[in-house]
């Protein structure tokens, strides 16, 4: 996940100074390097911005409601309205969301809420919402436009820009599994295939036939690119991974089964006990691929080199 | 439990948090309230409200059986449970002694039916019972659950059992200790359903007036308390006197015998002093005994002494009782009311039930005489809490409650004012009546049916429309009515009677049945002979059975013991066993709709003749002359059909090589079936519940269906056989039963139902263990829920049951849950589960429910369940109907009689002429035959092929027809959109229905495709040598089983399939030719911003991860991924905006750098998505806004800041650095892979204000910038034009405005912008904005 942009992002006290200083050299963000890149380095950076990231999240989600109490978004929003007025060219929302230990991004959504509730005389709509947040120009109040903006931009965690490179490198993964794939020679089914043969909820890859890694069947390969800590792991086991292996009885053609999450930035080693019941963590692409081989089939895909 | 409903009715307590109490499962259960040191128990507490509104709603209840609640009222230790489990008794006997100070009102105290004070609610419950022929002194809560005949009922107290109130009761003592063959013969009588006159009643101590009038009404012989409490009836050998099913009073007047009957006496029994506190109750179950008038002054009166703690005298009481009756007698002396009867569970009471002649005076409830209100609410609210939260033990016991109170006829005229006063003034909270009144009940009932909606709208769609029709509902909530109405429409309900029972013999399978198997010639044939005497001996059982006087034992028995001899010498009992269970699961798996023992005789010969017309007359006859038997909501367990000819051949054979292979082979085929494997819906989760799904799907779900209905009826042939040794006929002694316990204890059961119950929780597959399991148990004998193995296992359930909340939506679908919520409740009411159970903490003793998270979803979470398995398995779900329908025959009888409402049933296959159907049914039935005679593998080879071929041909029009019909489709709608404005919708819904007409094509289609591929698939696998007319014929049935099932899907399914995926391509065509969906452009930004804004904000990968155009050819893919440049662009962006310090600000050539990478990645199609492609060119024109605002200052290469500071000519405006960057991003823009960038954004007041801020060096490179666009071609004038129109429009701050002018003019007139002065003059000020922008 993002995390290389929070140089800006005053961020808690504890666990700021766990957070590398992120300013991506472009080596290290390579795509050739990235995923494969088993180098401690590499992915000791990654890993800890991953690990920042879930960390700021699970911390969000458990302070967020005090937040959302109606008096208390009604005294941010004063306060706003009464500093932005003394200071107009100050970052004062930022610095509201910061003195309160709330995301930025998240301060600027609950103030743009309340600013429209006041100009539209009810609750607006969350399409309007978002798209004002994602394109503060569309706000009519300029001085709040340049406060959001300020905002939703210095966040690391939250905001529309950082949910699109978290969505870009979601995908990036994505597509570099499907190259390691097809190098292999496995025949698979992508995520959109998928969907168009009316699946709702998918892994990422589907193995045509079934391949054995480490001495376990493989159907699905699921990629996370994000650290797998038990939190994230754990709901991902209950929201995805075990509806794929259920799935095993339920279709004829394509048997979802046993599978394998890759958590591309690592994963905490103790979760990786459920492979006797069919799902294996990797935190790459696996090199220790069995495959299907019939006698008469001659040209199979060759064993990985090394 | 009193004390805190009395306080929430006076408001003391705040319902909401009692509510909670109710509610929250971790809490503990107990409650402390307001009062100090009180502490209110869940346990009690529920009880006790159910005790209390059953008693409340006494009077009023005419209509249907008694709907017990198996509520003892405190829950009791462990060790003395076993004491009081006396089912046929009064069931909290023991329990009630013992707290009587504690529960003010104890609807299953044991001083109920003995010790009432008011005799003639005594004799109420005598005459009632006497109906049906059982004991008086069973408790209403237990002639409804009264056990199956095979295990007739034990109702002797013995008096090393704990004390009951009738140990209190001041009786003769040669009464109280009269033989049995007394009562026997009583009971004889009653069961002989026209006793005569006289027999068994006492005869010193009849009360004229009350016997009289009540005989004339009852019927039945009548006994009286005293006597039938001593009652060992008989033991029964065939008929179940209790049992509707087994003992019909069709036909039979119920009034005739009565009125051959002598007046009776009867007993008055003093009320006990022991219970100060409890009325001298009528109420004994929850409709204990209706009387036939409201309770007189007297009553009140002897309750009010009663609640003082005298006990009155039996004089006292006699005179009460005189003075009543006297006013009764007048009340009812003109028109003698013979029909007003009281409720009682038995069929021939519920007959006269529907002949209550409403009085049109007083039975019209109506919403404005609703009395008590508030607490009426509360009431409801509390009940609603406990039903909602699987408090009660039976949910659907109380539903059919809350239906009885909705239909129930006042019996009484309220004309005694006093009377109501006392109600209403009655200091006491808990004394006011607040269901006496038809109008309250209504309200109540209204109320409770409002919140439980969701359970009601899963009721068959007969019972949805009763309700719905019902006046009273219309009257009180047409909101309801309006709900059920929509319901009704919604309800699937398809209660098609079952399959015909045409008997086949099991068929001779080699394999099994061969010489081979046998160890000798006379063993092999001595078994030849039996299976030929055991057809013999059930053909004469269907001729025979009914006939009046027939006697299982007495014809039969002699040749099956003679058979079992026979067996036994031949050592033949394992082939034997076989034989039985296939012909078992042969004629019972599925149970037959109509399970009044009246329709399985004729459905062979009927069968047979495949005389459809014959059989709807049939099912005519009976509704016309079999009375509607509301039988309630729990029947005893039974062996309904033909099933009762198995149970009665093992109780006659009593033989136990037999019962040992029998057991051996069933344990080993439920373990089977409980094994088996369902397989879920491929992908369709989030669907509707009522959505049928894939044809695999169904498939899966019939099967499904099939292997529960099995796994049912073995169970309970393996409860049967296993519990057969120990049933007694009456409830063994507290001495007896603990040696029992001790010594069966230490025996094997023969199924260790904890360890399957606790496997199948673990692994989800509850709905298909607990149904059948619950069969399993409830053959369980008097001491079996005692052994511990039994009594986890129901503690384990108990614990289930409590956590399938219908109303949370859990990952199991409503329907499953249902399901097993009603076969849970109905076990729980059997009368050999203790009642104690399901009051009780023992729950803690049972190790905690593991969490089954681990093994993913099982069975639980497929929607397996439809409502026909529903009301298969749960046949009592359709007692609702019936009484709703006793209800409206009574609400329009005007006249008292019956008037039968005759739902017409619609002839399916109307245009199938008869004899056409006549000769199906003979095509099937020869099939049948031929298979009969081959192999087995050939008819699963045919049935195999038939559903494969079948189900291809349905996948085979999905991908051909289908795709070219929504094909068409597509061209269809492109053409209309391009020839006029037409409205979309419109054309798309004509398309639709030109498509779905189409679409019935699929059928001839599929036809042809099973024709063409079966023949093919038989002949490769059916063995070379199978001879030509075989495969002939095989080819044939194949054929013609494959087209019928994928015709049947098809024709259910093919129009639904083509809306659904035309509807999907009809989106994706509008979407593509950009027709305005979005709702947030509005007149802010382009449609197309606007659309891009949606997607972005959320990035939903469905709509994201569409791949954007290819890449170029020969492209590495060695461009910066795009994530990586996002994070260096919200870097750059984040240090533009601000807070930042100095030491942070890139260099240009930086910047550069950077905006080189970003030409590499949008070029480089890889990795970009339409989101991230989108995103970047976002970001860029934000960028660029900042750069040419010099809001983000670039140093020079040098080191030299170049923004604001340092200000080159203000004329010329170029600062080269910053130039160079802008003629990059343009350049960048204007690349062909861009073809949506967000140009707009340079035009916004954002954008433009900042700039004009600045200074005359930025003003001059945004006008660079603009120009350097148009020049590019990558703006049109026009467009540059409008944005600047919108802006002028926008407002501006007074100081900027003027600026804006002055630096507009100042442009070089020759660039395409020279138009632009001629706007500004109508740039309006605004002031609002100058503070905030300044």
């Amino acid at each position: 996940m993002d995390g290389a942009s929070e140089t800006h992002t005053p961020v808690h006290e504890d666990v700021k100074g766990t957070i590398p200083q992120a300013a991506p050299c472009p080596e290290e963000s390579h795509h050739a390097t990235l995923p494969a890149c088993r180098s401690t380095k590499c992915h000791s950076q990654s890993t800890l911005l991953s690990i920042f990231s879930l960390e700021y999240q699970k911390r969000t989600k458990r302070t967020i409601s005090r937040h959302h109490a109606p008096e208390v978004i009604e005294s941010h929003y004063q306060r706003y309205l009464s500093e932005a007025k003394a200071h107009p060219t100050a970052p004062v929302l930022l610095q509201l969301a910061n003195e309160v230990d709330l995301s930025p991004a998240l301060m600027a959504r609950l103030i743009l809420d309340r600013f429209l509730q006041d100009l539209e005389g009810g609750m607006p709509s969350k399409t309007l919402l978002n798209s004002m947040l994602k394109e503060p120009s569309l706000i009519p109040d300029l001085l709040l436009a340049n406060n959001i903006y300020q905002c939703t931009i210095n966040d690391c965690c939250y905001g529309p820009l950082v949910d699109c490179i978290k969505h870009a490198i979601g995908q990036e993964h994505e597509v570099l599994l499907c190259d390691k794939l097809k190098e292999r020679n496995l025949s698979f089914l992508d995520e959109n295939q998928l969907r168009a043969k009316g699946y709702d909820k998918t892994p990422d890859i589907i193995l045509e036939v079934p391949v054995a890694v480490e001495g376990h069947i493989v159907h699905w390969i699921e990629s996370k690119a994000s650290f797998g800590d038990d939190h994230s792991h754990r709901t991902y086991l209950n929201e995805q991974f075990w509806s794929y292996w259920n799935r095993w009885h339920s279709s004829c053609h394509l048997r979802f089964g046993p599978g394998l999450v890759i958590y591309w930035y690592g994963f905490i080693g103790e979760l990786d006990c459920q492979r006797d019941r069919g799902i294996l963590l990797k935190d790459c692409f696996p090199t220790d691929i069995v495959t299907l081989c019939h006698a008469s089939q001659q040209e199979r895909a060759p064993r990985a080199p090394e | 439990m009193a004390a805190l409903l009395e306080s929430l009715l006076l408001k003391k307590v705040d319902n909401k948090s009692v509510l909670e109490w109710l509610k929250n499962v971790e809490d503990g259960d107990k409650l402390s309230f307001s009062k100090p040191g009180v502490t209110v128990h869940k346990q009690e507490f529920v009880p006790f409200l159910l005790n209390f509104l059953r008693e409340q709603s006494s009077q009023v209840l005419t209509n249907g059986p008694a709907t017990p609640a198996k509520t003892p009222s405190r829950p009791k230790p462990p060790a003395q449970t076993q004491g009081f489990t006396d089912r046929k008794s009064c069931r909290s006997a023991g329990g009630g002694v013992g707290s009587r100070s504690a529960s003010r009102v104890q609807l299953f105290t044991p001083a109920t039916s003995e010790s009432s004070g008011t005799d003639w609610d005594a004799v109420g419950q005598t005459g009632s019972h006497c109906l049906s022929g059982v004991s008086a002194f069973s408790s209403p809560s237990f002639t409804t659950a009264c056990s199956p005949a095979f295990r007739p009922q034990g109702s002797e107290r013995r008096s090393g059992q704990r004390i009951s109130l009738g140990d209190y009761i001041v009786s003769p003592p040669e009464l109280q200790h009269s033989p049995n063959f007394q009562s026997q013969k009583g009971r004889k009588r009653s069961s002989g359903g026209a006793p005569p006159g006289g027999q068994g009643r006492r005869g010193g101590h009849h009360n004229d007036e009350s016997g009289g009038r009540r005989t004339s009404r009852g019927g039945g012989g009548v006994i009286s308390s005293r006597i039938t409490e001593q009652v060992s009836p008989p033991k029964m050998e065939k008929l179940n006197l209790n049992n509707l099913e087994d003992f019909p009073p069709v036909g039979s007047s119920t009034v005739s015998p009565a009125a051959s009957k002598p007046s009776r006496r009867i007993n008055p029994t003093p009320v006990s002093a022991e219970r100060p506190h409890s009325k001298p109750k009528t109420c004994f179950t929850s409709t204990p005994f209706s009387k036939p008038s409201s309770p007189p002054p007297g009553v009140e009166a002897l309750e009010g002494l009663m609640s003082v703690g005298s006990p009155l005298s039996l004089q006292e009481e006699r005179e009460l009782l005189k003075r009543e009756k006297k006013k009764r007698a007048h009340q009812f002396s003109s028109p003698p009311p013979p029909l007003l009867e009281p409720c009682t569970p038995t069929k021939s009471d519920l007959r006269a039930v529907s002949k209550v002649t409403p009085d049109p005076q007083t039975c019209y409830p109506e919403p404005s005489k609703v009395t008590f209100c508030l607490e009426l609410d509360l009431l409801a609210e509390l009940y609603c809490t406990c039903i909602s939260e699987n408090l009660v033990p039976n949910i659907i016991l109380e539903l059919f409650f809350v239906m009885q109170l909705l239909t129930s006829w006042p019996t009484h005229k309220h004309d005694d004012d006093n009377q109501q006063s006392l109600c209403r003034v009655n200091s006491d909270v808990l004394e006011r009546c607040y269901l006496r009144e038809i109008h309250n009940c209504v309200y109540f009932a209204v109320k409770v049916l409002e919140d439980q909606f969701q359970l009601v709208s899963h009721l068959d769609k007969c019972t949805l429309r009763l309700l719905a029709e019902n006046e009273r509902v219309a009257s009180f909530s047409p909101e309801l009515r309006d709900r059920l109405t929509q319901a009704q429409d919604r309800s699937t309900a398809k209660l098609s009677p079952s399959a015909s029972t045409f008997i086949h013999s099991v068929p001779f399978q080699p394999a099994t049945d061969n010489r081979s198997n046998f160890g000798s010639d006379k063993a092999f044939h001595t078994f030849k002979k039996q299976r030929d005497i055991f057809y013999e001996l059930l053909r004469e059982w269907e001729d025979f059975h009914k006939e009046p006087g027939w006697n299982f034992d007495s014809v039969l028995g002699s040749r099956i013991r003679g058979m079992m001899s026979q067996l036994t010498s031949a050592g033949t009992h394992s082939h034997f066993a076989r034989l039985f269970l296939k012909q078992l699961v042969q004629m019972c798996k599925y149970p037959s709709v109509n399970t009044s023992p009246g329709d399985s005789a004729d459905a062979d010969l009927l069968g047979m003749l495949g005389a459809d017309s014959l059989g709807r007359l049939k099912r005519l006859e009976e509704r016309l002359i079999q009375p509607h038997g509301v039988i309630g909501p729990c029947p005893p367990p039974s062996f309904p059909g033909q099933q009762e000819f198995f149970r009665d051949f093992l109780q006659t054979a009593s033989c136990c090589q037999l019962n040992q292979h029998l057991q051996d082979s069933l344990c080993q085929q439920l373990l089977q079936l409980d094994e088996v494997s369902i397989l879920s819906p491929p992908a369709s989760t989030g669907e509707g519940e009522e959505e049928d799904g894939d044809m695999e799907q169904q498939d899966e779900k019939q099967r499904f269906a099939s292997v529960l209905l099995l796994a049912r009826l073995l169970a309970k042939f393996l409860g049967f056989i296993s519990f057969l040794p120990y049933q007694t006929s009456e409830k063994p002694s507290k001495e007896i039963q603990d040696s029992a316990i001790i010594m069966r204890s230490t025996s094997v059961p023969v199924l260790d139902v904890c360890t399957v119950l606790r496997k199948s929780m673990k692994r989800r597959r509850t709905i298909l263990t607990v149904p059948w399991l619950v069969e399993f148990l409830s053959m369980l004998d008097f001491v079996g829920p005692l052994l511990l193995c039994y009594r986890t296992a129901l503690a384990t359930l108990l614990l289930l049951y409590r956590r399938l909340l219908l109303r949370r939506c859990g990952e199991i679908c409503y329907l499953n849950k249902l399901l097993m919520v009603s076969v849970l409740g109905w076990l729980f009411q059997i009368p050999v589960i203790p009642e104690d159970i399901f009051f009780t903490n023992e729950l803690a003793e049972v190790p905690e429910l593991e969490d089954s998270n681990t093994s993913g979803a099982g069975l639980d979470c497929i929607l397996l369940v439809d409502q026909q398995l529903l009301y298969t398995c749960c046949p009592f779900l359709g007692e609702f109907r019936k009484l709703l329908a006793a209800f409206v025959s009574g609400s329009t009888a005007k006249s008292g009689g019956i008037i039968r409402k005759i739902t017409p049933t619609s002839a399916e296959l109307r245009d199938t002429p008869a004899a056409n159907r006549l000769q199906q049914k003979l095509q099937v039935d020869l099939e049948q035959a031929f298979f009969h005679n081959q192999p087995p593998s050939l008819r699963r080879t045919v049935e195999f092929v038939a559903e494969r071929v079948g189900s291809n041909s349905v996948k085979h029009m999905k991908a051909t027809l289908v795709s070219e019909l929504v094909e068409r489709g597509e061209k269809m709608l492109r053409d209309g959109l391009q020839l006029s404005h037409c409205n979309p919708s419109k054309l798309n819904d004509s398309i639709c229905a030109q498509l779905c007409d189409a679409g019935l094509e699929a059928l001839t289609k599929a036809t042809r495709f099973c024709c063409e591929k079966s023949p093919e698939a038989i002949r490769i696998l059916l063995p070379e040598e199978t001879s030509p007319a075989v495969l002939m014929t095989s080819e044939n049935i194949t054929k013609r089983l494959a087209t019928e099932k994928a015709c049947s899907w098809l024709s259910a399914n093919i129009t639904a399939l083509i809306r659904r995926e035309w509807k999907s391509r009809y989106d994706r065509v509008l979407k593509a030719l950009g027709s305005p969906v979005s709702p947030v452009s509005g007149d802010v930004g382009h449609a197309g911003v606007g659309l891009v804004t949606q997607e972005q904000s959320t990035p939903k990968r469905k709509q994201g991860c569409e791949r954007a155009a290819a890449c170029p050819p020969q492209c590495s893919h060695s461009a910066s991924l795009p994530s990586d440049i996002l994070i260096e662009l919200k870097e750059l962006l984040s240090i533009a905006v601000g807070p930042r310090t100095d030491e942070e600000l890139p260099t240009s050539s930086q910047v550069k750098i950077l905006l080189q990478k970003v030409g590499d990645t949008l070029a480089c199609k890889k990795f970009l998505t339409v989101v991230s492609e989108q995103m970047l060119l976002n970001t860029t024109v934000l960028l660029a806004c900042r750069l040419v605002s010099a809001e983000l200052p670039v140093l020079s290469t040098s080191g030299f800041s170049v923004g604001v500071e340092d200000v080159v000519d203000p004329g010329l405006g170029s600062d080269p650095a910053v130039r160079t960057l802008l003629e990059q991003l343009a350049e960048l823009w204007g690349g062909d892979w861009c073809s949506s960038v967000p140009l707009h954004l340079l035009f916004t007041p954002l954008t433009v204000t900042a700039v004009l801020k600045a200074s005359d060096t930025e003003w001059n490179n945004y006008l660079f910038l603009v120009r350097k666009l148009v020049e590019m071609g990558i703006m049109v004038e026009e467009e540059v034009i409008s944005h600047w129109k919108k802006l002028t429009n926008l407002a501006l701050p007074v100081g900027l405005i003027e600026k804006f002018q002055h630096q507009s003019q100042s442009m070089n007139p020759t660039l395409p912008l020279a138009e632009m002065p001629s706007h500004m003059d109508r740039l309006q000020i605004s002031h609002q904005t100058v503070e905030g922008a300044t």
